[in-house]
């Protein structure tokens, strides 16, 4: 078999080989004629061949465009077409003047797909140095990643850096615009608004409380992207996306800031470990201003430690010490007992309960209720303790609002302890008139002084500005409530909380020198400062506690350490608030002659260890070790 | 009136095919290589992603080859025959030079660096080959007989694997394809095509072990495309989503998702008849397809009026070469032949494959115009 018309036609030409070049050509064009068909023919087997071969063509195209049209038109679709989200953005935090507290701003996180950008091989270098990265780390990191099409390279781009970055069209490099939180206030309000995390969703703080006001809802979109992750076009909007409300606080800026900045350089004149201010509105229950120290930058993440953004005004809590003696006072009045001129007798300046003998540091005699709060005995509030029984006791200490949380809904906060009063014995009763045996938040005592200073109506704490008046529920007799604040002027005027006083205000308020509990009992050389008051004290307006624990420079007392940043505090925010001052400004309490001319130190427990009796030793240990009433 | 406008018609017709004739070139032939070269302009523009400069660059070129059609238009046959031992050598020695160098310095090397062009060799013997064989064979008793079969083979082998080895299979199977065009125009026995074929298939399972990894991974690549959908069969799959997406009609022009938004690779160059697929659709496809075997038909034609042994083998390669191209792009796009880089005649951006086959038609008009002169 021969190929069409090959052998056969060209046979007759065989005989010409060996012929001189000139016969072969003249050949040529003498006898055309026999190889004409034979090479049509073989370029028509050719042309039979391609035709073939073109039909294959046509047919896989039909294949392609008719056959699988559907299927290879969705996977094309698949390539290109993707549901977009649409970052909400995040509602900005205000203070109650609506300064800005926390606000977020749009950045860009920058994310590459890993086996596109390794394929580009110089690409990944260039990335490196535009972001300020070792190149050989972020290769590294790229190709042990190239199973996945996603990975995070840097987040929270400023816009105009990636602009930069995305002008240098690196192919698998692509942005996803976010969120991030800006706190100019700093550290000024770092505790109370707490936090976001890298996705801007609350962490901390209030920020974690109303995170599902203030983050809205993310939108969705269908787009179409390119290779490159371009989105090119919109197809349409699935979801809306719907912004994050504002929040308004009820803090006032310029009294936390006022009260940051005291608290902040009395603990570095005192060396203390940690301290909080806490002021409310005895009104209406707001919080006006809460700062701690040490406290945190939120905008900087780097130095953040879990230690440092607690919020000790609502988590800490502290056995309050002689600042809870003016609820004994009002117990003692309100059980009818007892009335405002009423005597107590604290010599020999000892009391014995039990086996356990409770001291002054001295022998006051027969004193009026008014002189046992000014020079804080403790005799005194034991014997009226023990005398009026633990339900009653603690059915003020509880109206108040010990021992459970306040209604802020701050997260992480503490509800405090205050022990059940059937199990209470007698000396439980008796120390926990002065401040032992239970342990309060500051925001809580904060808010049992706002209940003094509001004559005895309860109100709720809020973070939030309160509109209209706040009724709240009475929890003592209004006379009872001014009798107290009546005596806690005393103290301020004349008893151990001398350096609270304000000038042109009346000033009530209680020092309290707490003795700290660890494992195994008190120690004797670390303290916890305290003094909480009301202001002005014909019309109350502000509650105000200050702690500042364990100073160690410059003294400890209450009176001391808390009392002159109380002032500074108090006074600052009455006249920021322009509360009208209610006492005379020529007479400023400073000089007011001194009846007693000792300072009287509302230290519950002597400082010094041998000046104490054993049993007193013997009696502070059983308080604490047994907290809840087991005694041993 | 009329009759006026079909004189001028008429007039201006005559003028052209009388310019034409003096130039020595074929008016249908011309004809149906510009319309491809426009069309292949107006898809480029699309597959460039509607960039000018890209159309520019691409028109120059072709300008270029229709330069180099029109000089070798008016090459005499004989010139041409005497030359063809000697272009061959050349391009042999060449061949080796890149080779050398490429074998020092330890890469891949395919071209000469002359300074103000690059220049591959290899892309001479598409055109020197052919015009050897025919040139080697005009003298010779066809069909050829065993010895002249063996002394053809060498003139085809040797350039077709200092190629490979370059390495740059598809140049070599190019440079193979079109030798062995010539020998299958010269005729040859029913038995020698299935023993070619059957030692063709004894080749491939051996060569299977001489293939450089990435040619092994384009093979399988080939065979199934989506065991690597990231990797070597990325191209093949995204181009037939392109082709296979575009329907009957197309998406439309500058409309089509899988080439306007860079997810078919090398769209421009050796993929562009995925754009055209995705784009303009089965039809668009079939115009360019019927352009190109018009152009085929019309060329063999020509070659088939001639009357010399040299002409007619040398023209009937250059004709059907053109076509092997057209299909091996093709069917590499669509999927039906593995990944190789041969990029569609006319149409792709880019190469100097446009010069040499522009080249090869103008030879091929210059043996018709002097069908009637001896070799």
């Amino acid at each position: 078999m021969r190929l069409p018309g090959s052998l056969s036609s060209r046979s007759p030409r065989r005989g010409e080989r060996g012929r001189s070049r000139a016969a072969a050509s003249s050949g040529l064009t003498r006898k055309p004629e026999p190889s004409a068909p034979s090479f049509d023919r073989r370029a028509m087997f050719v042309v039979a061949v391609f035709a073939c071969i073109a039909l294959a063509l046509v047919w896989k195209a039909v294949t392609l465009q008719f056959v699988q049209r559907d299927f290879l038109m969705g996977q094309g679709n698949e390539r290109t077409v993707r549901v977009a989200t649409i970052v909400a953005h995040r509602g900005a935090i205000v203070d109650r003047a609506g300064e800005t507290l926390a606000i977020s701003t749009p950045v860009d996180s920058l994310w590459v797909n890993p086996a596109q950008l390794a394929g580009t091989g110089d690409e990944i270098s260039r990335l490196a140095r535009a972001l300020q990265r070792d190149p050989e780390e972020l290769t590294r990191r790229v190709t042990s990643n190239l199973q996945r099409n996603f990975l995070v390279i840097a987040r929270q781009l400023p816009p105009a850096e990636a602009q930069r970055l995305r002008a240098l069209e690196i192919p698998g490099v692509h942005f996803q615009r976010e969120y991030r939180r800006f706190y100019p206030a700093g550290e000024v309000a770092g505790h109370v608004l707490g936090f976001t995390d890298l996705d801007d969703a609350g962490q901390e703080g209030l920020e974690l409380f109303y995170n599902h006001w203030l983050s809205g809802h993310d939108g969705a979109k269908r787009v179409i992207r390119d290779n490159l992750g371009r989105t090119v076009q919109t197809i349409e909007s699935i979801r809306p996306v719907r912004p994050g409300q504002d929040l308004r606080l009820s803090i006032d800026m310029r009294i936390q800031y006022l009260a940051y900045r005291e608290l902040k350089s009395a603990i570095q004149a005192h060396r203390a470990r940690s301290g909080s201010v806490v002021v409310l509105d005895v009104q209406t229950g707001e919080v006006l201003a809460m700062v701690n120290q040490p406290t945190f930058n939120p905008n900087d993440r780097l130095q953040m430690k879990v230690a440092l953004y607690k919020n000790r005004a609502v988590t800490d809590l502290l056995e309050p010490g002689s600042a809870i003696k003016p609820f004994t006072v009002a117990a003692a009045l309100a059980s009818g007992r007892y009335s405002a001129d009423s005597i107590v007798d604290t010599s020999p300046g000892f009391y014995k309960v039990g086996v356990k003998t409770i001291v002054d540091k001295n022998n006051l005699g027969a004193v009026d209720l008014s002189t046992a709060l000014a020079r804080s005995s403790n005799v005194a509030m034991a014997r009226m303790a023990v005398q009026l029984g633990p339900e009653t006791l603690h059915q003020t200490l509880s109206r108040v609002g010990f021992g459970r949380v306040t209604t802020s809904g701050y997260p992480g906060e503490s509800a405090g302890l205050l022990p059940q009063w059937a199990h209470w014995r007698p000396i439980r009763t008796a120390t926990i008139s002065y401040g032992y045996g239970l342990s309060v938040t500051p925001l809580q005592l904060a808010q049992a002084y706002a209940t003094l200073g509001s004559f005895g109506v309860h109100r709720p704490v809020a973070f939030t500005p309160v509109t209209g008046p706040v009724p709240g529920s009475r929890v003592l007799p209004e006379q009872v409530t001014r009798d107290v604040v009546n005596m806690m002027e005393s103290v301020v005027t004349q008893g151990s909380g001398r350096k609270a006083s304000v000038a042109g205000y009346r000033i009530a308020g209680k020092t309290g020198t707490a003795w700290k509990a660890s494992a195994g009992g008190y120690i004797t050389n670390r303290y916890v400062s305290v003094f909480a008051g009301v202001a002005p004290v014909s019309a109350p307006r502000i509650a105000t506690v200050v702690v500042i624990d364990e100073p160690s420079v410059g003294g400890y007392y209450g009176g001391d350490i808390a009392a002159p940043v109380f002032a500074d505090v108090v006074g600052g925010a009455l006249r920021l608030l322009a509360v009208a001052p209610d006492a005379p400004l020529d007479a400023p309490v400073d000089q007011i002659p001194e009846s007693t001319p000792q300072r009287e130190p509302d230290l519950d427990l002597p400082p010094e260890a041998d000046a104490v009796p054993p049993t007193t030793i013997a009696q502070r240990g059983e308080s604490i070790a047994a907290p809840n009433g087991a005694q041993r | 009136m009329r009759e006026d406008v079909e004189s001028t018609a008429r007039r201006t017709l005559t003028r052209s095919t009388r310019i034409l004739g003096a130039l020595q070139l074929d008016g249908p032939l011309v004809l149906g290589l510009a319309l491809i070269a426009v069309y292949g302009q107006f898809v480029l523009y699309s597959a460039s992603g509607g960039d000018w400069n890209t159309v520019v660059r691409g028109s120059i070129r072709l300008c270029i080859g229709a330069l180099a059609m029109l000089v070798c238009a008016q090459i005499k046959p004989g010139q041409l025959r005497r030359l063809s031992p000697w272009l061959y050598l050349v391009g042999l020695v060449l061949l080796i030079i890149v080779d050398a160098i490429g074998y020092v310095g330890k890469g891949a090397q395919r071209w000469l660096d002359l300074g103000l062009f690059r220049f591959q060799p290899s892309e001479i013997m598409k055109l020197a080959v052919p015009m050897a064989c025919a040139w080697y064979l005009r003298e010779r008793a066809l069909p050829p007989d065993g010895k002249t079969l063996l002394i053809l083979a060498v003139i085809i082998l040797v350039p077709t694997l200092l190629t490979i080895v370059q390495p740059d299979l598809g140049t070599g199977l190019l440079i193979l394809m079109s030798g062995g065009l010539v020998v299958l125009f010269a005729g040859l026995q029913a038995w020698i095509i299935a023993l070619l074929g059957g030692a063709s298939v004894a080749a491939a399972w051996g060569g299977w072990y001489l293939l450089h990894d990435y040619q092994r991974q384009r093979v399988l690549t080939f065979l199934d495309p989506q065991s690597d959908p990231l990797g070597a069969g990325y191209h093949i799959i995204q181009s037939t989503i392109a082709i296979g997406s575009g329907g009957v009609t197309g998406k439309g022009y500058l409309q089509g998702t899988q080439g306007q938004l860079e997810f078919l690779p090398e769209r421009s160059t050796d993929f562009v008849f995925a754009v055209i697929g995705e784009e303009l659709g089965l039809l668009g496809a079939l115009l360019l397809l019927a352009l190109y075997l018009a152009v085929v038909a019309r060329a063999l034609y020509l070659a088939s009026q001639m009357r010399d042994t040299f002409a007619r083998l040398l023209s009937g390669c250059l004709a059907t070469i053109f076509f092997v191209y057209v299909f091996i792009n093709a069917g590499m796009v669509s999927g039906l032949l593995p990944v190789v880089g041969v990029p569609l005649p006319l149409v792709s951006y880019g190469g100097t494959s446009m010069v040499t086959l522009l080249a090869g038609f103008g030879m091929l008009m210059a043996l018709h115009a002097n069908r009637k002169l001896a070799a």
